[in-house]
Parts: C-alpha cells; structure tokens; sequence
C-alpha cells in the first residue's frame, strides 16, 4: 500500500475561536458552590427553594409522575412537531382563560416549545420572518429586563430598544416615561411585556396603568410581546395573574404570549413551555401555526415529551388541578412571608437607613432591593451572599434559619459598616 | 376587574390597519415526512400500513420500549432526583459517555479530553446547534455539501442557520446503489475546505452505505480537499446491530488526523423519540481551544432554549453508566437491528420469489438500517397511500421498521400492485 501523505486538515480550523463570557447568573451560582463559608446564601438565580433552602419538586408533580409511569400504554413516541395537543389546549385555557373568545373562535395557534426560553425564541424568529416591522426590526424592552431577552432577539436580527420602566428614585414604575416612550415609538412598534412578577424588578404596572398602557398601544398600533414566567407564582392565584394578558386579549391588542412552567411547576430542568400567538380569525391562526411548524421542525423537530404530558395531566385532571394550586399557593405565600420578615427586620427592628415597602410591595421571586452595586459586591465579597449587582435577590433564596443573617448584612451594607 | 373602554374614532381607524398584522402569512406546507403519518392516523381502514416516519416498532406493530430504558425509568424514579435546570451544555455525566459511544473510549480524542460536547434536542437539536456554530465560526466557507438524496429536513436546518446547501452525488437510481464513481468526483470538485455532511452509518433515506474501503478512500479526498467533515450519526448500532462496527467511518476519520463536528441521536438505538436526546460535538486541537470551542457553544444555546431537558439524558446516561444496563442495552439495539434485517429477507424472498414483481429487488437485503429506498416512484407512493392505505414518503422510502410478519405479505403484494400497474 503507497504511503500517501496529504496536508492534514488546519488545525488551525478553530484557532480564532474567541472565549467567549460566562453567563453572570451561572457564573454567580458557580461562585456560590465554590464557597465554602457555612452561612453562605444563594440570592442569585430563581429557581425557588423551600424552608430547608432544598429544590422543591411539587406534591402533584411526584403524584402526575407516578401515574405517568405506571401507564401501562406510556411509550416516548415522538410528539407531533407543534406539541402534546391536550397540553397545548390546556396551557392556552390556562393563560387566556377557559372561556377566553380567542379560543372560542380557534384564533389561538398554540405551539409547546422548550420552556420560556423556546417560546421567547420562536417568537422573535417568527417575527423576524413574518412581522411588518415599520423600519428596521426592533422590540422595545423594559429597562431593565431578563438579561437573556437581548440575546433572544439579536440572535434573529431583531434590534432591541429599551424603554422606561424602573426608577431607582421611587424604586417603582416609571409610569410616564413608559407612556411617553409609547406615544414617541413609530407605529406597529413591538413591546416586550412581562404579564406578572417582572423580572428583576417585582414592579408590576397596576390595573389602570395597564389599561393606558393598552389604549397606548391600540391608539399607535403597537404589537405585545407577552413574557409569562410566573403565572400563578406573582400573587399566588391564577387568575390574577393573567389579568393582563386577558385584558389586552379583551381589548383586541394584537399579541402573543410566551409561557413557561418551569417555575409555577417547578419543572425547570424539564424545560416545559407554550407559545400562543393569537390571529384575528381561525383560519388566520391556522395559517400562523403551520409555519411556527415549518420553523420548529428545522430547529428541534418537535418537543420534549415527558415534562409536557406532567403538565397535561396535572391541567387536565381537576383533583391534580386543584392540588397544583394549593403547591402554588405553597411557594407564592412562603415568599410573601419572606417579603413580610425582612421588610419587618430592616424597619421596626434594625431601623436600617432608607424606606423598604418596596420590598412588600414588588412581586414575585425577585426583589430590587436598592442595594447599588458597591453594596452588592460587598454583600458577595464580605457576607457571602451571593445576589446580582444590580441589587436583585432572589426572595426564594431566604428562609426562617438565614434571613436575619441576611438582614443585618444587609443593615451593614447600607450603613457602609460590611 | 379590568374593563373594556371605548376607542376613539382614530384608534379604530390605526386597529384597522392592526388587525391585519398577520393577514400575510402564507399557510406553510405539511412536513413531508411527519406529515405521512398525520394522514396515517386520519385513515380508518384496517388494514393500514405506516412505513412514513422511522420509528421502531416491534413484532406486533407496537412502539418498543427498551427494558433496559424501562429499568433505567425505574432507577431514577427510586433516586427521587430533583428537577433543576441543567448546564446549558446538558448533563455531563450523559455528555462524557455519549461521546464515549461513538468516538470509542481508547480514541485520542476522548483520552486527551479533546471533545467539545452540547447535550442537544436529539439530532436535529444537534444539527441545528452544529450548523449556527459553523456559520458563526467556520472560517474556511458557508456553504455544506450534502448526499444526493439526505434526509429532507437537512437542507432547511443548514439554509435556516446561514449556510448554502449544495449537492454531491450520492445514490445512483440505475444500479439502486452507492454512485461512488460520481461522488468521488463532486467531492474532489468541491472548493477546498468546504463542510460536507457524512452519513455516518445506515443513509437516510436510501440505506446505501460506503463499504469500509470506501470510507477510506472518501477519507484521502476530504483530506486531499481539505474538507470539514460533519457527521450525522443517528442510527448507530441500530445498522449493523453493533455500535462499535456502526462508528467506523467517524473513528477511522479521527484516526486519519481529521477535526470532525459530529450530531448524535438516541432517538433510534436507545427509542427515546419524543424524550428529544442527542449530542452536538467538536473535536478540537487543545484543552485551551476545547474551553474555547465549549464557551462559544454556550453562547449559540442561550438564546435558543437556555438548557437542555433533563429526562432523556437521565435514561441515557444511567444506562450507558451502568455496566449491566448496558449490555442489556446493547443487546437490544441487535434484536432491533436484527428484526429489521430478518424483515428485509422475507422481504425479498416474497417479492422476489413468490410474487416474481417484475424488477431487480436484492437492494432491500443490501441496504442497511431502518430504511429502504424500494424504487417506487411518488406517483406509486400515492396511490399504494390512497388505494391500498400503505403509507410512505413520496420518495418511495419505507421503514423497515413498520413492516411485520403480520401485515408483511399485504405489503408485498400492494408493492407488486403498484409495479405492476393494478393499483
């Protein structure tokens, strides 16, 4: 056999490869195992934790588990590419309400996606390719927001432009630039809205600000992007949690609606999610969900099937049903009472420097607590509590055994004293 | 509550013009091959056949689920695991031993830790991932050449993700066969450095496999070219009934030097479908350009889907980490592949044989894997799916897999039929 001799391929094929940054969050998390300080806390990422600062799989969840593995007809045959039906149906319902018109009338096209993350993202890319933009692509998202929203939509070309939504003075909504930004922005302007519980900051707008907010839109023709993470975590009930997004269906603002359950059913890892975008008449919807199909099967195929058919049967079995929102209700109360003792801690006991209503009156898993970046370091650095430095803490991060220690190094923080 | 209000004479006018934000949207066409199998289900007839979409189904006619993955379901059911989000690159434990599976875990690769690895939405996932990484960070060219025929939903995954497709050629019709001749050919014509996509074992759709000399001479002219091979593995051990025999081509090219991207599926060999587990893998030159490559894949998922699901690549990983659990499995991904290949004898022998269909028909005992080109052309397809609720895709695949000794004879005469003309 001739020895033959070729150039081998360059392996300089991935030599300009550029390290790329960590992700803050995991980079955070990362930091927090590392540490080996025993009062150490973890006030960074959100994914919620019970008294004992352990993971909490839902009672309802380990009961849908069982029941799942002890079908005997259970296979893991692939899912059509738009989802689990009876899942989507019942995310849809869950969202838009069972007697929601939208529904009614079929001009929902419902696709499962891969948590909040996949819904986010087939939304912009659907976007992308079908939606008139007035201009160059862009969405307008709340200064601040979820830091992956940016990647989201730059990822498929669509420039993101920040409107006011949080002021540091007030530690609230910035009610009126936000309207202004509105009435300024070009016609048919795309809006990224947070239904409930926005993330990071916990304010959310009140009922009368969101109804100007959609006489805003209506009146400049302007599109709702609907982020939902939280449905049902925000305030502890369902229904209200949706109020918005049922209101702006009510009010015919054209949106979508990103949903996830992987807070509300403490599903994370599982990655369970919808996207509903709703038309103006059925066939219309119809026409949306065949090319979210033609999208979805050039990236995934279709969806992970075990965490959707969890949901499907905890949605669509009333005692399941009725057990997910009391496990609900579990995890929305214990983080209202966590709100309730540091916001007690810090004024009437500790007397720490500044007002701390904000603290019960955000909602949801995170807290802006004011703390400025200086003090956020030096919490991290000096405390070993670990939280953003932008001052959010995740409130899921505290229980009985740590707050106090959270409170006084919080006291410190402020008073300059860590 | 909130409350409807009243809308100004202007807001009705600009809701007018909102109202239509999608009355553009043209209906997207049904997929191709998922889509068979929509039309499978609506159909009442009895007698119906799906050989559309390649999922195993065993003696009866019934999706498989491994033992082994059944055992593994158990395990981790005991271990009361919680449900926290994976690293964006998957679970690690899975990761490692994937990765194991196909480069072999003497290989250089996976000794001096060289492989760059994303847990992925099975296949396609890892396609996907694959495709926007070489778009992004390739610097040689955007354009892939794939196999003439490739699986349909290839081209839509690259074009989707930036890169141009093009075509090498591949089967040849007249011999129902390898073109070897012509691919040879278009590889050596392909400019220098471009990616081509690699069937790794069982070719979707035509089941025509490179013999192992082939893959050897294919491996001197991606060299020679200086090609970037991408593998796509997703029937290994499901072709031969041997995973090791299976990753021959993807292990012989690293061995010849060469940097390879690989997209792996468990879909087939593990019938985790719909659970959606597969890995996306680089091998690279160095443990410093490895954390690179690996900081990069990262910053490619994020924004798609943050982190893989957990479910799958539990099952995965349990049984690929537990010696006994994986022999059983092993032994189970023969049984398939040996069904499958006992089906295609019969096959043969009935067509051939008993019915004497007009036609040359040894390609079904040649071909390799879940499917088989049969040579029937679309209009043939149609008509076995209308008159004889034998259903296909239009190209005249069929999935071994569908087919049993109970509705096997019922095929063979449809396919006579249809050759025949008497459909």
């Amino acid at each position: 056999m001739p020895i033959r001799s070729y150039p081998l391929p360059s392996v300089e094929t991935w030599q300009n490869v550029p390290q790329a940054p960590p992700d803050s969050i995991f980079k955070l998390t990362a930091a927090y195992k590392a540490d080996s300080t025993p009062n150490k806390i973890n006030v960074g990422v959100g994914a919620y934790r019970d008294d004992n600062n352990k993971p909490w799989v839902l009672p309802v969840v380990k009961k849908a588990t069982e029941i799942l593995l002890n079908d005997p007809a259970l296979d893991h045959e692939y899912l059509p590419i738009t989802g689990l039906p009876e899942y989507t149906a019942a995310a849809a319902r869950l969202i838009l309400g069972p007697d929601s018109p939208a529904i009614k009338e079929g001009r929902v096209a419902s696709v499962q996606t891969i948590s909040g993350t996949g819904a986010n993202h087939l939304g912009a890319l659907f976007l992308s390719r079908f939606y008139e933009f007035n201009g160059a692509p862009t969405i307008n998202l709340s200064n601040p927001t979820w830091a992956n929203h940016h990647a989201i939509f730059k990822n498929v070309g669509i420039t993101p432009v920040e409107y006011p939504y949080y002021d540091p003075q007030t530690i609230a909504l910035a009610f009126e630039p936000l309207i202004m930004h509105l009435t300024a922005a070009p016609e048919r302007s795309v809006l990224l809205l947070h239904a409930c519980a926005h993330n990071p900051t916990g304010v959310d707008p009140t009922e009368e600000q969101w109804a100007k907010i959609a006489d805003t839109m209506l009146e400049k023709g302007h599109y709702a992007f609907f982020d939902c993470a939280y449905q049902g975590f925000a305030s502890g009930d369902l229904e209200k949690d949706a109020a918005a997004v049922r209101y702006f269906v009510s009010r015919k603002v054209p949106l979508l609606v990103c949903q996830s359950f992987a807070k509300n059913a403490g599903l994370y890892g599982e990655r369970v999610g919808a996207l509903h975008i709703i038309g103006t008449t059925k066939e219309q919807a119809d026409r949306i969900k065949s090319q979210l199909s033609v999208l979805q099967r050039a990236e995934i195929s279709n969806p992970p099937s075990h965490g959707a058919r969890l949901v499907s049967l905890i949605l669509n079995t009333p005692e399941l049903f009725e057990e997910w929102k009391r496990d609900i209700k579990t995890m929305a109360h214990r983080i209202i009472d966590m709100r309730q003792q540091l916001y007690n801690i810090l004024t009437n006991e500790l007397h720490t420097p500044g007002k701390w209503n904000h603290i019960t009156d955000q909602i949801g898993m995170f807290s802006f607590t004011g703390l400025n970046a200086e003090q956020s370091k030096a919490m991290v650095d000096k405390a070993h509590i670990y939280l953003t430095t932008n001052g959010r803490i995740s409130m899921a991060g505290l229980n009985s055994k740590n707050i106090r220690y959270f409170a006084e190094c919080m006291d410190k923080a402020v008073r300059g004293t860590l | 509550m909130l409350v409807a209000r009243s809308v100004s004479k202007q807001a009705f006018a600009r809701n007018l013009r909102t109202i239509s934000a999608w009355s553009a949207v043209p209906a997207g066409p049904p997929d191709p091959i998922l889509g068979i199998t929509e039309a499978f289900k609506a159909d009442k007839d009895p007698r119906k056949i799906n050989l559309g979409v390649g999922a195993y189904r065993d003696e009866n006619g019934k999706p498989y689920v491994l033992p082994s993955v059944k055992a593994a379901e158990e395990k981790i059911m005991a271990a009361k695991l919680d449900k926290e989000y994976l690293p964006i690159t998957g679970f690690a434990e899975y990761t490692k031993l994937a990765a194991k599976l196909a480069y072999g875990e003497d290989s250089s690769v996976i000794t001096n830790n060289l492989v760059a690895a994303t847990q992925s939405i099975s296949g396609t996932g890892a396609l996907r991932v694959g495709a926007a990484f070489l778009a992004r960070h390739y610097p040689h060219a955007k354009t892939i050449y794939l196999p003439t025929p490739s699986w349909g939903n290839h081209t839509p995954i690259f074009r989707d993700s930036g890169i141009e497709v093009k075509g090498y050629r591949y089967f040849d019709k007249k011999t129902v066969g390898l073109d070897f001749a012509g691919l040879k050919e278009d590889l050596r014509a392909a400019p220098e450095k471009s990616i081509v996509l690699l069937h790794a074992c069982a070719h979707n759709p035509t089941g025509v496999d490179p013999t192992p000399e082939q893959w050897k001479e294919i491996s001197d002219i991606v060299k020679e070219r200086q090609l970037f091979p991408f593998f796509d593995m997703a029937y290994q051990g499901f072709a031969s009934g041997d995973t090791v025999r299976d990753a021959f081509a993807l292990r012989h090219f690293v061995k010849e030097g060469h940097q390879v991207a690989l997209a792996q599926s468990f879909a087939k060999n593990m019938g985790l479908y719909g659970e959606r587990v597969g890995l996306f893998s680089l091998t690279t030159s160095s443990p410093e350009e490895k954390a690179r490559v690996d900081s990069q894949i990262k910053i490619i998922v994020r924004p798609l889907y943050s982190n893989p699901p957990l479910h799958g690549a539990r099952i995965a990983g349990t049984i690929l980490g537990d010696a006994a659990l994986n022999q059983q499995w092993l032994g189970e991904v023969k049984g398939m592949a040996d069904r499958i290949i006992s089906m295609r004898e019969v096959l043969y022998n009935t067509l051939q044989n008993d019915l004497k269909t007009p036609g040359e028909w040894s390609h079904i005992k040649s071909q390799i894997g879940m499917f088989s080109f049969t040579g029937l052309q679309a209009p043939q397809a149609k008509a076995l799916a209308e008159k004889a609720h034998i259903y296909m895709t239009m190209d005249g695949r069929i999935s071994m897999a569908g087919l049993n000794s109970g509705n096997i004879n019922y095929f063979a005469e449809g396919v006579d039929a249809a050759v025949r003309g008497n459909l």
